[in-house]
């Protein structure tokens, strides 16, 4: 496994913590959490911030009454009905949610070397979320944001002025233009979340 | 059973004694007898709260009175599977409140794993068990951050946790450009890191 280099704004982790991110914005973060280590244990910590802020809270009202207490064979585990999906190599997360491979992807040519696929969101959801993937050498256009972009490197590399992010980086930008290139040999597959619509620019 | 009326959204003051403090024995309690006892105090201990949470995010106090029921019945279940490895045991409700708030009352695919889910199938990483021996240490480390927080990095956290309001929401609700927000959010994160550093 290669080292992860490339981490969430610690305002970002706080908010994914907290269940204050759009739902798009939330699956990248998940997903880069469940590859980085360094993340989980902060987000843990975050974690902790939100317990203690609601156990230190003054509450009005009486008591929650207690339901049937549930039979003991109701005991059982009620979630995780998914695989993890081991033939997958889309991270836990992403796979559980979607049941995809990254060779089962869809892609839909957006220009020459760049392809996308939309994933489907709740329909309250603002915001976008989407694979991109971009040939080796091949740039995406220049554009501009709305609001936040956070994308994880899914396979391979790409580079911006910013810097090389290669397989669990993530990068967290806000309304900065930028212009990603696929690395030379393997290009990328990424996972994108947008809050608002791209400035494409000339 | 009755259903106590919540008036209004009252402020959140630090409390002096914390119940979260007492949840890892009641946890214990709850996982080796399950006992009625146990059962009860857990809903006395936690219910209220966590039905204020669900009210602040907009649910009426039934829904909320059943959300509190869902996530006290889910820690419960699951008391058995429980292991300090996974957290705090506070740490490990608040998840699953918070999970079931974005699912039932925002209505959104919740991506937020249980602390209990995260990360299967990879080796791990992560602390191993006995780094958690100072668990309720912890807790209270980040206790003492919180309440000296200056008050406006106090407020962005709240509205962030118990309001679950975005960066965008926070600036427009405090009048405020959204970098500042997210560098209140920073400096109370960057306290609570640094407080809890001696410990990892």
């Amino acid at each position: 496994m290669t080292t992860i280099r490339h981490h969430p704004d610690s305002a970002t982790l706080m908010s994914f913590a907290a269940g204050a991110l759009a739902e798009p914005l939330a699956a990248v973060c998940s997903v880069h959490v469940s590859m980085c280590a360094q993340c989980r244990g902060e987000l843990r910590d975050m974690e902790l911030v939100g317990a203690t802020l609601l156990g230190t809270t003054d509450t009005i009202g009486g008591r929650v009454g207690a339901p049937v207490k549930p039979h003991e064979a109701q005991s059982r585990v009620d979630q995780g009905s998914f695989s993890s999906g081991t033939a997958s190599k889309l991270p836990a997360p992403l796979a559980r949610k979607y049941g995809l491979t990254i060779d089962q992807i869809p892609w839909k040519r957006l220009a020459p070397g760049v392809w996308q696929h939309r994933l489907a969101l709740s329909p309250n959801a603002q915001g976008e979320l989407y694979f991109i993937r971009l040939a080796p050498g091949c740039p995406l256009p220049l554009h501009g944001h709305t609001g936040a972009e956070l994308t994880v490197v899914l396979t391979g590399a790409f580079t911006d002025a910013s810097g090389e992010f290669r397989r669990g980086d993530m990068q967290d930008i806000d309304k900065i233009e930028h212009q990603p290139v696929g690395d030379r040999e393997e290009g990328c597959i990424c996972l994108v979340a947008a809050e608002g619509p791209y400035l494409l620019k000339g | 059973m009755l259903r106590p009326s919540i008036d209004s959204p009252t402020a959140y003051a630090p409390r002096s004694v914390s119940a979260w403090g007492r949840m890892p024995d009641l946890l214990s309690r709850i996982a080796t007898e399950r006992s009625d006892g146990a059962f009860r105090r857990l809903f006395e201990e936690f219910g209220p709260q966590i039905r204020h949470y669900m009210m602040r995010h907009g649910a009426d106090s039934a829904t909320a009175e059943e959300l509190a029921q869902e996530t006290l019945l889910a820690v419960w279940r699951k008391a058995a599977q429980y292991s300090a490895a996974k957290g705090t045991p506070a740490t490990w409700m608040f998840s699953i409140a918070r999970n079931l708030r974005i699912d039932r009352l925002r209505r959104e695919v919740c991506w937020q794993e249980l602390s209990d889910d995260v990360a299967e199938g990879t080796p791990s990483e992560d602390a191993p068990p006995e780094a958690t021996a100072s668990e309720r240490q912890r807790q209270a480390r980040v206790q003492a951050v919180l309440s000296a927080l200056p008050e406006d990095q106090r407020e962005a956290v709240t509205l962030a946790f118990i309001e679950g309001l975005s960066h965008g929401a926070i600036a427009a609700r405090l009048s405020l450009p959204l970098g500042t927000v997210k560098s209140r959010l920073r400096l109370a994160y960057q306290k609570v890191r640094a407080a809890l550093e001696d410990l990892k």
